[in-house]
């Protein structure tokens, strides 16, 4: 069976999207969850100050996200681009 | 020149041993740590020490069941009948089952492990909860094996489904990557819903009045926690079951199917660890603070709904791998 040049990068750069994608998915889903676990423990010691913890949160885990957005772009790129 | 018959007995082989080996990991380290803490627990108050025993064997026995189901697969694919019309989809269908359920094991018994931990410690610290702290870890032990039940169905589906009227070049890359999207998507799940069991008991323990709310906001958060485990299922029994166009020679479709179960398997571990330590905490303060339960439940699911995202991004990226490119 002969494999030619451009079908073997084609399937590189598909196994490649899976792999940034799937990798890239384990930092962010545990930071995140540990964001949670901090501000549930937070608000069980101060129930009154629940909707700042709450915005806290949110806005570390978006930044937290980031790396997960930039592993989801690499993975479309190396789909529909390169 | 080793002909296709030995190829297919190879993996056989090999798959039983991928199905065992990764498989006696979680159970062995879970029921390790259960063991760890009935310790601790009968030396602190050695008074119930047959109680915290027979609670240790009780979660034990729980925990093993991830590794039976190893053993079972393992066993099959051992004394499968390998070598009959053998063809490269059943060399690809050994290795993928196998695989499927090994690492499929590895997050439930670990996971299993520590409510069955927490379990002794707060027998040992509340002799009298002992029968609700039993039926809580029990509940909360079961939820954890549901991503190991579902490696088993699908190494069963590969290991009894017929395959042979598929074609043979993008179909062996689909039935591996169903083994590793279930079986890598198993781990995640399994151990997070370990850590809202633990929690749970130790709440339980803590607060014996509390038990009906701490054990309904376990269920809650475990329920999101298996989200991921159930994508890397759904991408599986896509890949089993969907017919692909043959592919010839060319290596680029086979490569798209296989790379969409490794990127949902693999995506799917951190969301579903990250998932469970939110609930566990969430869980944990419920039991010290009951006043605030509406809001923790709520900053609990925001949490997760977060920590998914990357899940589902895994999922989106899987699915465009399998029916767009």
């Amino acid at each position: 069976m002969a494999i030619e040049g451009a079908d073997i990068i084609k399937a590189a750069g598909l196994l490649g999207a899976g792999i940034s994608m799937g990798l890239g998915a384990i930092g962010p889903g545990v930071g995140e969850g540990m964001a949670a676990a901090k501000a549930c423990e937070a608000i069980g010691r101060n129930p009154k100050e629940a909707g700042l913890l709450t915005r806290t949160m949110l806005v570390g885990q978006a930044v937290s996200e980031s790396t997960g957005i930039y592993s989801l772009v690499i993975a479309l790129l190396l789909l529909f681009v390169v | 020149m080793i002909d296709i018959a030995t190829w297919a007995k190879v993996a056989a082989l090999v798959g039983g041993g991928f199905a065992m080996g990764f498989g006696a990991i979680g159970a062995a380290v879970g029921e390790g740590y259960a063991a760890a803490s009935a310790n601790a627990a009968i030396s602190r108050n050695p008074e119930v020490s047959g109680d915290v025993f027979k609670t240790m064997l009780v979660g034990q026995a729980v925990a093993e069941s991830a590794a039976i189901f190893a053993l079972v697969v393992a066993m099959l694919l051992v004394f499968a009948n390998a070598g009959e019309n053998a063809s490269w989809l059943n060399v690809s269908v050994y290795l993928s089952a196998g695989l499927c359920m090994g690492l499929g094991a590895i997050g439930s018994g670990i996971g299993s492990g520590f409510p069955a931990g927490a379990a002794c410690e707060g027998t040992a610290r509340q002799p009298e909860t002992g029968g609700r702290l039993v039926t809580n870890m029990l509940i909360g032990s079961a939820v954890c094996q549901t991503p190991a039940i579902f490696a088993l169905v699908v190494s069963f589906i590969l290991m009894f489904t017929n395959f042979s009227d598929r074609p043979v070049n993008p179909t062996w890359a689909a039935i591996l990557g169903a083994g590793l999207a279930s079986g890598l998507g198993a781990i995640g799940s399994g151990l997070g819903g370990g850590l809202v069991a633990q929690a749970s008991c130790e709440g339980v323990a803590r607060k014996p009045e509390c038990a009906s709310t701490v054990t309904n906001v376990m269920l809650l958060g475990q329920a999101v926690t298996q989200t991921t485990a159930i994508y890397g299922m759904l991408v599986s029994f896509i890949l089993m079951f969907k017919t692909f166009d043959p592919a010839g020679t060319t290596i680029a479709p086979a490569a798209a199917l296989l790379s969409a179960g490794i990127c949902m398997g693999i995506g799917a571990i951190g969301p579903g660890v990250g998932e469970g330590f939110a609930a566990q905490s969430a869980v944990g303060w419920i039991a010290r603070n009951e006043n605030a339960t509406a809001e923790l439940t709520r900053t609990m699911l925001v949490g997760q709904a977060v920590a998914e995202s990357t899940g589902i991004y895994a999922l989106v990226v899987a699915l465009v791998l399998i029916f767009v490119v």
